[in-house]
């Protein structure tokens, strides 16, 4: 690895991050001293080698490297290795393989709210996130005010955080990190949290931090963010990297790659969230290639732990490109998702005459008031069929990305 | 950025563990994470701070009666109350120092496995936070010391230096036991019954001139017999610990913490995947 090249901020050759899967993460003292009589029986026995733990490469062979001022988009799936990279990139974990290197201060932002005391006053946890995030004391001091301010906390700063709404924690946690001013900033899913209008000021202050001449990675299951913020984006899939370039590029290659009208997801934790999804017609059979001119459904199957209340659940339509089309919440329609334990199936129903012919994406969303738990984009990837459908009769060729039943009069001009 | 140098990090499969520097950079998290663990401490709380003294006071009253009244336990020529007061002042404090930052790192796993900072400075809170609860207990043994119209000689400024002695020996004992607790979830049920052990190995409801002279340089490897001959020494005037104690102690102390830095670095850059 040539570390010559001069402006090269971080350097990643061959990185390689192997877990052991099916196992406890936590070992007990007593499997330490079973595997110690296996070994020594092994040895008795002259058997070879030692027993295979099966394992998984969550990151394999990763090279790449980023020059100052970059700000850098990490695309992928559930599990491509986008999170396991940012650890590794944030020294929160060793890899397997390989080597980078990072010039210049890094901050990450991997959760935000992290170490968050729920005694502790907006004040207090301020001071503590600040340093737990890397700033001195006397640099948090000097931006306190500002933080405050873009929390729009002022009020309540003197007040433990456990009596904040959980809008207000969220927007404090992102103030403080935000006010990070790091050479390098390692950012996973930031923007997911907030209502639209903070998560439009979140937007806007990466923005900024990117055109301060400092340098992003930046994870995001948000292709419109994305393509908004990243001056080059990174696709992995299964721990390798893909193709890296332009966003639009990349950004359309992995929604591409996807084309798939069922999603299975293993459960991952125990959170609420979408094992499975499909796209069906109106009789629940699987639809590969829905006619438009029939009502699309997105069924969905949603595990909800116990204790689950208040999860709440949307589908997000994307065109080709990965632009949001329209979303759709159980809440526009005054339902809600029951409590758990159990699983409860969800059925989504796109109106006829709605989507026109060409490549479109599901995202599925689940969320509380807190956090994203989980979000799938896309889960889901189909092309449309234009069947006998009256608006396409007269021209093939409609822009667009969606038909909205308009009414038309037209009468002579008084 | 004010520095001149843009600091370079080198992250390999071997040498990720924090050096000593960047634990320094890194000291307003430690001060910052004592001050947290003090600010919530007593939170809700009925008693609040009177718990530092609560607990040695009334283990002191319990060992007086049953050692000290019944037991008739020598006690060095100082009343029995004093005697064992002033060695639950420091058993409390390295007891709670031990279990806390023995619990420390898989208590803040969450932590750990957002944020990159040098792992150490987690034990190391946890056993400068009991330091308070033992300052407030040591005001209780100013009174305990002036109702038996007991008063410390010369040899009290020799009590920082004991002081240390059992700050580091919590730390080694925290280092050790927070990076097995990683690993092996055993250490949670070990802990109560080590402590408990450890007490009894400890001279606090008893004088160390039990223990026969040629075999107390072996006693005080338990570095805890030291400090607590040093403190009451210092304290209440009781016969110095030997030279050989101290050095026993010094040396044990030095090795294990040394011994357990090193296992800590080597098992930091895994913390994140195993818990």
């Amino acid at each position: 690895m040539s570390s010559s090249r001069g402006d090269h901020v971080i350097e990643v050759a061959g990185l390689g991050k192997q877990y052991r899967l099916g196992q406890l993460p936590a070992e007990h003292l007593r499997d330490r001293i079973v595997e110690g009589v296996q070994a020594a029986v092994r040895a008795v026995s002259r058997s070879t080698g030692p027993v295979s733990v099966p394992t998984v490469w969550a990151l394999r062979d990763v090279s790449f490297s980023v020059a100052r001022g970059e700000v850098v988009g990490i695309v992928g799936g559930n599990g491509a290795g986008k999170s396991t990279l940012l650890k590794v990139l944030s020294r929160i974990t060793a890899p397997t393989e390989g080597r980078a290197e990072i010039r210049g201060r890094v901050g990450s932002l991997l959760e935000v709210g992290t170490g968050f005391h729920p005694d502790l006053t907006g004040r207090e946890n301020v001071l503590l996130n600040g340093a737990i995030l890397g700033m001195t004391r006397a640099e948090i001091l000097r931006k306190f005010d500002a933080i405050v301010e873009f929390a729009e906390v002022a009020r309540f700063i003197d007040t433990p955080v456990k009596y904040y709404s959980s809008g207000m924690y969220v927007r404090l946690a992102f103030a403080v990190a935000a006010h990070l001013e790091p050479e390098i900033l390692i950012v996973d899913e930031v923007l997911a949290v907030g209502d639209a209008r903070f998560q439009a000021k979140c937007l806007g202050k990466l923005d900024e931090v990117a055109r301060g001449g400092r340098t992003v990675l930046f994870v995001s299951h948000n292709m419109a963010a994305v393509q908004r913020l990243c001056t080059r984006a990174l696709l992995l899939d299964q721990g390798r990297i893909v193709c890296t370039g332009e966003p639009r590029t990349v950004v359309s290659r992995y929604l591409s790659g996807e084309g798939r009208i069922r999603y299975v997801a293993a459960l991952i934790g125990d959170a609420p969230q979408v094992v499975e999804a499909e796209v069906v017609d109106v009789h629940g059979h699987p639809a590969p290639r829905p006619r438009i001119t029939e009502p699309i459904v997105v069924r969905m199957q949603v595990h909800l732990p116990a204790g689950s209340a208040g999860t709440r659940l949307g589908i997000g339509v994307l065109g080709a490109d990965g632009v949001q089309v329209f979303t759709t919440n159980l809440d526009d329609v005054g339902l809600r998702l029951p409590a758990g334990p159990g699983t409860v199936r969800a059925d989504v129903t796109i109106p006829a005459d709605t989507l026109l012919t060409g490549d479109y994406h599901v995202a599925t969303c689940v969320w509380n008031d807190l956090d994203i738990l989980d979000l799938q984009e896309p889960a889901l990837s189909f092309s449309t069929d234009p069947g006998a459908s009256a608006l396409y009769q007269r021209s093939t060729d409609r822009k667009g990305l969606v038909h909205v039943a308009c009414a038309w009069s037209v009468e002579p001009r008084a | 950025m004010t520095t001149a140098s843009t600091p370079v990090t080198v992250i390999t499969p071997s040498g990720n563990g924090a050096t000593w520097r960047e634990v320094w950079a890194y000291r307003e998290l430690l001060a910052f994470t004592v001050w947290r663990d003090l600010r919530v401490r007593y939170r809700q709380t009925a008693l609040g701070a009177a718990w530092a003294i609560i607990q040695p006071f009334t283990t002191m009253v319990v060992f007086s009666l049953f050692f000290g009244r019944l037991a008739g336990m020598p006690s060095d020529g100082v009343p029995y109350p004093v005697f064992s007061y002033a060695g639950l002042v420091p058993w409390t404090y390295f007891a709670s120092a031990v279990s806390q930052g023995a619990n420390s790192l898989v208590g803040s796993q969450n932590l750990l496995a957002k944020v990159y900072f040098p792992r150490i400075i987690v034990p190391l809170a946890a056993i400068v936070v009991p330091l308070v609860d033992a300052g407030v207990a040591l005001l209780m043994l100013a009174v305990v010391m002036a109702w038996y119209g007991v008063a410390p000689g010369i040899a009290v400024i020799w009590l920082p230096a004991f002081a240390a002695l059992a700050v580091l020996a919590s730390a080694a004992a925290s280092v050790w036991l927070s990076a097995l607790s990683v690993r092996y979830r055993d250490v949670r049920f070990v802990l109560p019954f080590l402590i408990q052990f450890w007490l009894f190995v400890t001279p606090v409801a008893y004088p160390s001139s039990l223990v026969p002279d040629e075999w107390r340089w072996l006693y005080a490897l338990n570095p805890m017999a030291t400090v607590i001959d040093g403190v009451r020494w210092g304290l209440v005037g009781t016969p110095p610990p030997t030279l050989a104690m101290i050095a026993a102690s010094s040396l044990a102390v030095t090795v294990t913490l040394a011994l357990g830095l090193r296992y800590f670095r080597r098992m930091e850059r895994v913390f994140a995947d195993v818990l």
